[in-house]
């Protein structure tokens, strides 16, 4: 589904991705651990087309396409969802007019009609029962004054309308306590399916409780250190990340 | 700074052929007029001669062209038109649902062929600022050209020495006007055309109205309004005024609004600049009685070189009044826009609590924004604060908006819809609320209603 | 630490001006009056080459077709330009080349000020340049500063020592054309400091010049010149004070500041002319033309300022960003009590690509006075990805004082960010109330609360020049706590 070779990504000609590879099978759950700073946020926002970023060499291919020159609408519209670790608050965009219009807009790309104010009111009630969101929310503007907590939600609640193939999840578990943590979990796990995949980057293990990965892998200074299976995550959990920074500090580059 | 020599010969040139135009018409001025008006002329067109037309010297008009726009003069029109044309029939299409009491004004006067003077439930009066003059004088005589001091500027008196007619609203002591009165002042004439329309808007003790003005231009011509709006509010009346003003890229539109508000009253202003060529909408205030409260709220879309300047004044002279300014305004292609605010409080006006804002989003390089918020306070027991910005639409909210598909058109007009709203929720009226919101969806869309009474979609531009 | 704290508080309760005394000194004066004579003559005095003649006259004949600027919140009663003495110097032999041929009644007077001019005596980390009336009395550690290159004297020498570049900088910041008094300067100035840091150099200690007005009658019109060369640094300070009379006395001052690629110069300030007496009688007005020019990528040109003395003060130190990547601050505290009016701010020009200004204004307002915030912030077309933000707070201490605050911004560039914020306030009941609970006086209570308000702008002081503003500012609230 999602292949990506010899990733190098700078910023501001700084380079922050080293030569990244990763493939990613529809089912499978793949995390992506590391130490701050590594790159992981930047992965997830390459992934999905942020154009703050630039791809010096390497290529990402989903579901046979070239993604390095599509637009971030039209990865959307794909299937590719990115859970953003900082929610921006868009003050004055109504969650309904906003969910709408993205619904519609993906639902035009695959050459189907609109669903109609009723239709979608419906569809929209059953994603929210299905990832327990607050109803209330729905009303008010895209993230403007949500708790740490609510604004997570409301990651997980869109990705249950769009329905994405690939789910980026980057960082959800930060700010969460544990009660949030376990909805977040339940909603990323009722919408697994055979067809789709998703990735998890975390800092922590913690969230791997719940979302049990197939496979882990370590980022570390831009690159993919070490992976393996969901073992890993335990020996991170057990042993922090300085033994990483030892091993690769000095060889790595 | 200095201006070429001959920009003020020539300024000093138009004061002198508008004083002729005076002279030359005085008798058909004031035959349409009552003598109350009539006994203000002389003197105000003296104040004229000796203030002339504001400069860019002229602190408070800097930013904006004020002599270029008497120059070359225009034609002025100083009788009411004949329009035949069935106006309703042409209007009908812009706020449709709206349950108002509708009046037409052509050209800055009541068409001959309606009512001058109507009076509605509760003894409300609406009509014909000039026929109010003859019918009621004991109101005007108390309330007509007494709250233009708080700014007096040649442009307005101007207006004094040459105004005959306009809205005149009131409402008696203890009455509550349920239904909105809507005004449409159209504009339309053979010709480029000058007017000087005067509005007088009194509101008794306890009293409440709801106001809705559309400022219309049906024909492709240039269009000069210097209008003047006095209002009063006595104690405990409250106001709301709404205002849209869509007219051609020709047109220029001056208006200067007065509020003068006693204790305890409440006036809330909120004024939708659509389209224009060029806009200057002066708003002075006078809070003059303790807990009295003026919100003057104002959204400016502009595009190609329209020039949409607002000038705010609210002048605290009371304790414990409450104002809030608020300003937004998107800038496309190469519009210009400018905003002054300012607050002042009195030495006596002891616990004020005044806000201001005013927030720009710049879409190309060559949009370009001046702005002014000022704080002028002399008393200590105050909260008063303003704040200014100018930047673009925020590159994260895009980027998150177009990652769930929306594409970038879409999300751009998201963003800039969000940003307007801060301006539209605060319209009183809930259809009229909705009724503008979609008036700016489809003004930031660039398909403003294809409608007669919008003057994009004839004449020589192409929309 | 509590001794300390004692000195302070005496200082605090019997805050007066103290700077406000006179010393009898023989002096040079010219009589009174403005004409093209009186600047050849002044000129001739100072015995200058003749482009500095021509730049005088130059400027006087284009001051003569200016009138004063009006748009300035203050109220500034007629001046009679004609009854001012524009030259007066302490007499002296020949120009002093050491301590020991300076009038021992000067040192006493530096001294008295705080400014000891023995260098033995002087703290080693500021040379100083101390200016009475119209003339340069003495530049402390200029040997020291040479064997770096540095070059720091009085604007006389500099323009017999090194004429060259007086010539290409002196107006290049402020022309003489700029405004009413930057013209009257220009025509008039009669001294002032010079400062050159070569490329590299990082100047190792504070330079300072310290202005002295003393005879009656005069104006002092001096003129300050930095020119910081390719990565240089520089941090600048300048004090002020003159005897308290009831006539009023004019200083209409300039500086002008160039940077290069890669310079840094701070600018500080703690004004503290005579503000006049409780009544409004007499103190300085204070017309002041600050200006500097980041020339070069990655300049950076910091003002910071206390303003607390002068009955009038109209002054705008601004930053000229040229340089991609060149940085303007300006941080100001402004103090008015009494019958003080004060009209400052700033101006950010940005030119260049990715320039950056901050502005942090706060004022203070006592007594009967009016303080004005007026502020520019122009980004022009090719300026992209301008930044500024400006915070401009007042505060009001009293019913009978005003505050004001006037922004302009004029954004010419859609990648510009430009953000202003204002406040206006007073010290809150609750605050007082809060401190009295704990055993702090009600007076006690306000000064540590202007204290923190000033916090952030005291800060960007040197040490040495912090310590004495927060000392200013609690004299010059004396007695405004009702």
């Amino acid at each position: 589904m999602l292949s990506i070779q010899n990733l190098h990504v700078s910023i501001e000609g700084k380079p922050i991705l080293k030569g990244i590879s990763l493939e990613v099978k529809p089912g499978e759950i793949h995390a992506i651990m590391g130490p701050n700073g590594s790159g992981k946020s930047t992965l997830a926002t390459v992934l999905a087309g942020r154009d703050l970023f630039e791809v010096t060499e390497g290529k990402i291919t989903y579901m046979g396409k070239d993604l390095t020159e599509m637009a971030p609408e039209d990865r959307a519209r794909e299937g590719i969802f990115l859970g953003f670790q900082y929610p921006v608050e868009i003050p004055g965009v109504s969650i309904v007019n906003f969910m709408k219009t993205a619904v519609n807009e993906q639902r035009k790309y695959r050459g189907k009609e609109p669903l109609s104010a009723s239709d979608f009111l419906k569809f929209m009630r059953e994603k929210k029962d299905l990832v327990e969101f607050d109803s209330q929310l729905t009303n008010r503007s895209v993230n403007e004054g949500f708790s740490g907590g609510e604004k997570k939600k409301n990651e997980i609640f869109q990705m249950a309308m769009l329905n994405p193939r690939l789910s980026i999840l980057d960082e959800t578990d930060s700010g969460l306590d544990i009660d949030a943590l376990r909805i977040v979990a339940r909603g990323v796990n009722k919408l697994r399916s055979k067809d789709n995949a998703t990735i998890v980057i975390t800092h922590y293990q913690r969230l791997l409780d719940y979302i049990i990965p197939d496979y882990v892998h370590v980022l570390y200074d831009g690159k993919i250190v070490r992976s393996s299976g969901k073992e890993l995550a335990m020996e991170l959990e057990e042993k922090g990340y300085d033994w990483i920074r030892q091993e690769y500090a000095g060889n790595g580059r | 700074m200095h201006y070429p020599m001959n920009t003020m010969i020539q300024n000093q040139e138009t004061e002198k052929l508008l004083r002729e135009t005076f002279t030359k018409n005085r008798d058909t001025i004031e035959r349409f007029s009552a003598d109350l008006m009539n006994r203000r002329r002389k003197e105000a067109l003296e104040h004229f001669m000796q203030e002339g037309i504001p400069g860019r010297k002229t602190e408070s008009y800097k930013y904006t062209d004020m002599p270029g726009l008497f120059s070359p003069l225009l034609h002025m029109n100083l009788q009411p038109n004949h329009v035949h044309m069935d106006v309703k029939e042409i209007f009908q299409c812009d706020v449709p649902e709206l349950d108002t009491h509708i009046i037409f004004l052509v050209n800055g006067f009541l068409p001959p062929n309606s009512t001058p003077l109507e009076e509605l439930e509760g003894k409300v009066l609406v009509g014909s600022l000039a026929e109010a003059a003859r019918r009621h004088p004991e109101l005007l005589e108390k309330h007509y050209d007494r709250y233009t001091s708080l700014n007096p500027e040649g442009l307005v008196s101007l207006n004094t020495a040459f105004a005959q007619d306009g809205l005149f609203l009131y409402i008696p002591d203890g009455t509550k006007l349920e239904r909105p009165i809507q005004v449409v002042n159209m504009s339309v004439w053979e010709d480029n055309l000058m007017i000087q329309q005067r509005n007088l808007f009194i509101l008794g003790k306890n009293s409440a109205a709801s106001l809705i003005i559309c400022d219309h231009t049906l024909a492709p011509w240039r269009f000069l309004n210097n209008a003047v709006t006095e209002i009063f509010l006595d104690e405990q009346a409250r106001f709301d005024l709404s205002r849209v003003q869509n007219e051609n890229n020709s047109s220029q539109h001056i208006s200067h609004t007065f509020a003068r508000q006693e204790t305890a009253s409440t006036m809330t202003s909120n004024t939708i600049t659509l389209h224009g060529g060029l806009v200057r909408n002066n708003f002075y205030a006078l809070l003059n009685g303790e807990h009295a409260e003026n919100n003057t709220y104002g959204l400016y879309l502009s595009d190609r070189n329209q020039h949409i300047d607002n000038f705010s004044f609210i002048d605290h002279a009371a304790p414990n009044c409450t104002s809030n300014q608020l300003f937004k305004g998107v800038l496309d292609d190469q519009a210009t826009g400018a905003f002054t605010g300012r607050i002042r409080v009195r030495q006596d006006a002891q616990k004020t609590m005044a806000y201001q804002s005013n927030n720009n989003i710049l879409l190309t390089d060559e949009a370009r924004i001046n702005t002014k918020p000022q704080l002028e306070i002399y008393a200590d027991d105050v909260k008063c604060s303003h704040g200014a910005t100018v930047g673009q639409l925020d590159p994260a909210a895009l980027f998150y908006l177009r990652s769930r598909g929306i594409n970038y058109r879409e999300a751009r007009l998201m963003l800039m819809y969000a940003f307007a709203h801060d301006i539209i929720s605060h319209i009183a009226v809930p259809p009229l609320r909705e009724r503008i919101g979609d008036l700016v969806d489809k003004r930031l869309r660039g398909e403003l209603s294809r409608c007669n009474a919008c003057h994009i979609n004839c004449g020589k531009l192409n929309y | 630490m509590e001794k300390e704290q004692d000195k302070l508080l005496r200082e605090v309760t019997s805050g007066e001006y103290k700077y406000g005394f006179y010393t009898d000194i023989e002096m040079d004066t010219i009589p009174p009056g403005l004409s093209e004579e009186v600047i050849r003559k002044i000129s001739l005095l100072k015995g200058e080459p003749g482009f500095m003649l021509d730049f005088r006259l130059k400027a006087f004949r284009h001051w003569q077709k200016m009138k004063m600027p009006g748009w300035a919140h203050l109220k500034i009663p007629e001046i009679d330009f004609n009854s001012i003495i524009y030259y007066a110097a302490p007499r002296k032999k020949k120009s002093p080349s050491n301590l020991d041929e300076v009038d021992p009644e000067l040192l006493e007077t530096f001294n008295k000020l705080g400014i000891p001019l023995d260098e033995q005596k002087r703290l080693t980390g500021v040379a100083v340049d101390a200016v009475m009336d119209s003339v340069s009395v003495k530049t402390t550690f200029r040997e020291t500063l040479a064997e770096l290159g540095i070059i720091f004297c009085s604007f006389s020498d500099a323009v017999r020592e090194h004429p060259d570049l007086v010539k290409k900088y002196m107006g290049s910041v402020v022309p003489y054309t700029d405004n009413f008094f930057a013209a009257l300067n220009s025509a008039v100035f009669s001294d002032g400091s010079f400062c050159y840091i070569p490329k590299g150099v990082r100047c190792p200690m504070e330079l300072s010049t310290y202005f002295r007005i003393n005879a009656s009658n005069t104006g002092q019109f001096e003129r300050t010149l930095i020119v910081a060369e390719e990565d240089s640094y520089v941090s600048y300070l300048e004090g002020c004070t003159a005897p308290m009379r009831d006539e009023n006395q004019l200083h209409a001052a300039i500086v002008e500041i160039v940077a290069m690629k890669g310079a840094e110069v701070k600018y500080s300030t703690v004004q503290n002319w005579y503000p006049g007496d409780k009544l409004g009688r007499g103190g300085i007005y204070n017309f002041v033309t600050k200006r500097g020019i980041c020339r070069g990528e990655r300049a950076k040109i910091s003002w910071t300022q206390v303003e607390t003395g002068s009955a009038i003060t109209w002054k705008y130190p601004s930053c000229i960003l040229q340089g991609d990547y060149s940085v303007g601050e300006f941080y100001s505290v402004a103090v008015t009590n009494n019958f003080q009016q004060a009209d400052t701010g700033t101006k950010m020009i940005h030119i260049g690509k990715n320039t950056k200004s901050t502005v942090v204004s706060k004022g203070i307002s006592a007594g009967k006075s009016n303080n004005s915030y007026r502020g520019l912030v122009k980004v022009l077309k090719n300026a992209q990805n301008a930044r500024n933000f400006s915070q401009c707070d007042s505060l009001l201490l009293g019913d009978r004082c005003g505050a004001h605050t006037f922004p302009h911004l004029e954004v010419d560039n859609q990648s510009a960010i430009v953000e202003h914020e204002a406040t206006t306030s007073r010290i809150g009941e609750d605050q007082i109330f809060y401190c009295n609970q704990r055993g702090i006086s009600t007076e006690d209570a306000i000064g540590l609360i202007v204290n923190g308000y000033v916090r952030e702008v005291i800060n960007k002081l040197p040490m040495e020049f912090a310590v004495e503003a927060q000392k200013l500012l609690q004299i010059s609230l004396e007695g405004s706590v009702g």
